[in-house]
């Protein structure tokens, strides 16, 4: 077999490894937190009757290794149970929940990776200049802003003083695709906002780098241009590092932005996993947090397998 | 009378265009000479003089929504869910912002002369959604669901004392294990709505007689509903189509609002009320109402088992400071007990309780409390401003020489953890339409909910009495005197009364403020219409 292929299948292994043991985990971290299910939902309203009543309807006084073992069968057969607070299927709530946030995390990724590796590649054509000082002073304010804040700072100007745009975010099944477009722009702004800066100096710190070496040098006294020298010789050698933030970035995308969500009324998964979190609808939380890990291993296993497949020494071994 | 006929005109115009209240109308004309029932008729007629218009999309966008909401009435807890039910379904009978019964699918109420036998005589021909029509026998079929435990009613505690549920015809026949000549209203509690068969096979089917149906039902993002064809009450209803978002964020929602996205919005941040105020297009509605604000003490655990420290308390806490700094001006001083003038039956002869640290030193002095710190545990979910409130309570009672100390509870586990828990905490209540139901789910000795642990003879002997008593007078006496109890020996303190607050854009016709509820009592979108 082809090393590379070995390695690739080693990573996928690895990744799903480490899935089982983050199922593990998050069935613990959810079992540690105070008071339950019952309680939660019941809130002013719990008397004992009313407590025992939910607890035996819900199956919570079942052992917690019992119910971890049931859930965990409920995934493989892709039974992820139904909701307890309101009786709802996870998997088809979760489903549209989940197209809607890779649809917001994927218009953003669409403007900001571009954007932020030209960014980035410019900067280092002109490192130290004032075209590098602008761009990163720009993107490092607006990564500094928090999103809630650049997010009011949008609404305000985008859909009171200039209103092109709306404020609440909502995308429905049956919407044209440019309707979703002109719903979905204020949060993809800020997040374009958010996220650019990191990818951007990784970028131009990358590039910096490969440009310290020797055949940079020979590249340069052969009479090439600046700009070719970077894209021809330096970018291909620095995409491991650039890749790996991106994925980070993409990731961020699509499991970090519940804050954006929040603020806007999108209807993804970030708002639905708070609110069973608040109402401790085990069942949900534990579905949502196995998808956002992932989204998280998968992101970070492609990152390294392109890491891998980047780098000639890895491609063609001795 | 050609003047005060001419006075009358001007009112009946200012009340069509919106520009009076029903309040101030009622006061005005029966200045005139005027019955106030008569007024009361003319006002209404006044109002819907204006004119509905027919058509339309209305848009809500509100907070308190969360994905895990449900359609089943009975489960309804937060502000959205009540509002969808109030679309889609129809109860017996509703109360009319005057504090009236407004009668729905009942269209006739009556009772046996002790208060313990209701009839309810169904109206013919409602029907449901899905078609068929509303039958007696639904009628029993929900009341009797609602009783089993297992539906986890908010409504339990209104049909457990019913006894006897019976259809016959046309007719419902509910016997009481008690009198109450209040049934009228706890069958207007919104879990109670009318659903097929009782919404046994599917309680959150979202099927019901009111004049929408459910099209669309995402929880936690929108609900919309379209005009159902065959409703049986043509005067309200207007718009072809309603849409509820959810749109929990503060300022996404007035942000929405500013813009057009949707057209009326609850919970309104009274901080902000002012700036919104100079907005064009935009309304605001402060409609005082029964909810309120509560520091509450057991009764039965040291130190507040000593009544002079209670007082000592109630006189340490600055009411007027708490309106104006927490509520930015809109809502009312409260005095101890958890009525005000929203409610039937209130007797308003007692003086204002107002902050007094001389008062307050020599109660805490009388009761020998040894000088401990007194906790007060308060979460930012208590309620809106929770945590400032009891600060600013702190700070009075510690000019006045009481040693209170504020504990910061976080909101996660606060109504499991700490309020009906720990002895002395931050919380709310909502209010109920009537006495009986407010004195009866939180401060009858046997009550679930007694969150004082409040245990008093005088005062249950009186409740238990007033709810057979039908002669108002009598009645209003016997109410009287256990506002008095509570408010002098209670273990709650009621610093404030607070408004629902809504913005509302010009484009809708048709608003009337209503104390029983926020949004016109989770009905605006059904009684309003759009002008543009």
């Amino acid at each position: 077999m082809h090393p590379i292929l070995i390695l690739v299948v080693q990573r996928v292994a690895l990744g799903l490894l480490l899935l089982l043991a983050v199922s593990a985990v998050i069935f613990l971290g959810v079992e540690a937190l105070p008071g339950d299910t019952a309680q939660a939902i019941l809130g002013q309203q719990a008397t004992p009757e009313a407590l025992a009543n939910m607890r035996e309807k819900m199956g919570l006084n079942q052992p917690p290794l019992t119910r971890y073992f049931q859930w965990l069968g409920g995934i493989l057969t892709g039974d992820l149970g139904t909701a307890l607070t309101n009786g709802a299927d996870i998997a088809q709530s979760i489903g549209q929940r989940l197209g809607n946030t890779l649809f917001l995390a994927g218009c953003a990724a669409v403007i900001a990776v571009p954007l932020a590796i030209i960014l980035g590649l410019v900067a280092a054509r002109y490192a130290g200049r004032w075209p590098d000082k602008l761009i990163s002073g720009i993107t490092l304010t607006t990564i500094s802003l928090p999103e809630f804040v650049a997010a009011y700072f949008v609404i305000y100007l985008l859909t009171q003083l200039i209103p092109v745009f709306q404020p609440v975010a909502m995308v429905f099944p049956g919407m044209s695709f440019w309707a979703k477009l002109h719903a979905v722009a204020l949060p993809v702004i800020v997040l374009v906002l958010v996220v650019l800066a990191h990818m951007m100096r990784m970028t131009r710190a990358a590039i910096l780098n490969v440009m310290q070496s020797a055949y940079v040098e020979t590249a340069e006294l052969k009479g090439l241009s600046p700009m070719t020298i970077i894209w021809k010789h330096a970018f291909p050698n620095a995409i491991a590092p650039v890749v790996s933030v991106v994925m980070l970035n993409l990731a961020y995308l699509v499991v970090g932005v519940v804050v954006v969500e929040v603020v806007f009324g999108y209807n993804a998964l970030g708002q639905y996993l708070v609110d069973h979190v608040t109402k401790r609808d085990l069942p949900v939380v534990q579905a949502v947090g196995l998808i956002f890990a992932a989204v998280y291993i998968f992101l970070n296993m492609l990152a390294d397998i392109i890491g891998i497949l980047s780098n000639p020494r890895l491609r063609h071994p001795k | 009378m050609n003047d005060k006929h001419k006075q009358l005109d001007w009112m009946v115009a200012q009340a069509k265009a919106g520009r009076m209240t029903r309040r101030e109308f009622v006061g005005r004309t029966t200045a005139l000479g005027v019955s106030a029932g008569l007024a009361s008729a003319l006002f209404g007629k006044a109002a819907l003089a204006q004119e509905a218009k027919k058509g339309g999309v209305i848009r809500l966008g509100m907070q308190g929504g969360e994905s895990t909401n449900s359609l089943d009435p009975a489960v309804a807890a937060s502000e959205v869910p009540y509002q969808v039910n109030m679309t889609w379904g129809e109860m017996l009978c509703d109360v009319n912002p005057d504090g009236t019964i407004d009668l729905r699918i009942a269209e006739e109420i009556s009772s046996s002369p002790d208060a313990t036998e209701w009839k309810f005589k169904i109206r013919q021909g409602v029907e449901y959604h899905g078609g068929g029509t509303v039958t007696a026998e639904d009628v029993v079929a929900t009341l009797k669901r609602h009783t089993d435990e297992k539906a986890q009613s908010g409504a339990l505690g209104i049909v457990q004392g019913i006894t006897e549920m019976k259809a016959e015809g046309d007719m419902v026949t509910l016997k009481l294990n008690a009198a109450n000549a209040d049934l009228p209203y706890l069958m207007a509690d919104y879990h109670l709505m009318i659903q097929p068969g009782g919404g046994v096979d599917n309680p959150a089917a979202g099927i019901g007689a009111g004049p929408y149906s459910v099209v669309v039902n995402e929880p936690g993002v929108r609900h919309t509903f379209k005009k159902h064809a065959n409703y049986f009450d043509s005067t309200i209803g207007h718009a072809d189509e309603i849409e509820i978002l959810v749109i929990n964020d503060n300022t996404a929602r007035t942000a929405a609002l500013q813009s057009g996205q949707v057209h009326m919005i609850n919970r309104v941040d009274p901080k902000i009320v002012d700036l919104l105020k100079g907005v064009a297009g935009v309304q605001i509605k402060a409609v005082a109402g029964r909810g309120h604000y509560v520091f509450i003490m057991h009764v039965d655990k040291a130190p507040f088992d000593n009544n002079d420290l209670r007082m000592a308390l109630k006189y340490a806490i600055n009411r007027g400071e708490m309106v104006e700094k927490i509520l930015g001006g809109l809502g009312k001083p409260g005095n101890d007990f958890p009525i005000n003038a929203a409610y039937p039956l209130f007797d308003d002869k007692f003086e204002q309780r107002e902050y007094d640290a001389a008062k307050a030193a020599e109660y805490y002095k009388k009761s020998g409390h040894d000088g401990s710190p007194i906790v007060l545990r308060t979460a930012p979910g208590a309620f809106p401003g929770a945590v400032d409130a009891a600060n600013l309570f702190a700070a009075s009672a510690n000019a006045a020489g009481i040693p209170l100390q504020v504990k910061l509870e976080p909101d996660d586990g606060y109504w499991s953890n700490v309020w009906n828990v720990e002895p002395f905490c931050a919380s709310y209540w909502g209010g109920r339409p009537v006495q009986d139901q407010m004195y009866t789910t939180a401060y009858l000795s046997t009550a679930d909910w007694n969150d004082t642990k409040f245990k008093n003879a005088r005062f249950d002997e009186l409740l238990l009495a007033a709810r057979g008593e039908l002669d108002e007078a009598k009645r209003k006496g016997m109410y009287s005197e256990m506002a008095q109890i509570l408010r002098d020996e209670g273990g709650l303190i009621l610093p404030m009364f607070n408004d629902f607050v809504s913005g509302v854009s010009d484009t809708i016709g048709g608003w009337v403020d209503d104390p029983n509820g926020e949004l016109m009592n989770g009905r605006a979108q059904v009684r309003c219409w759009l002008n543009a």
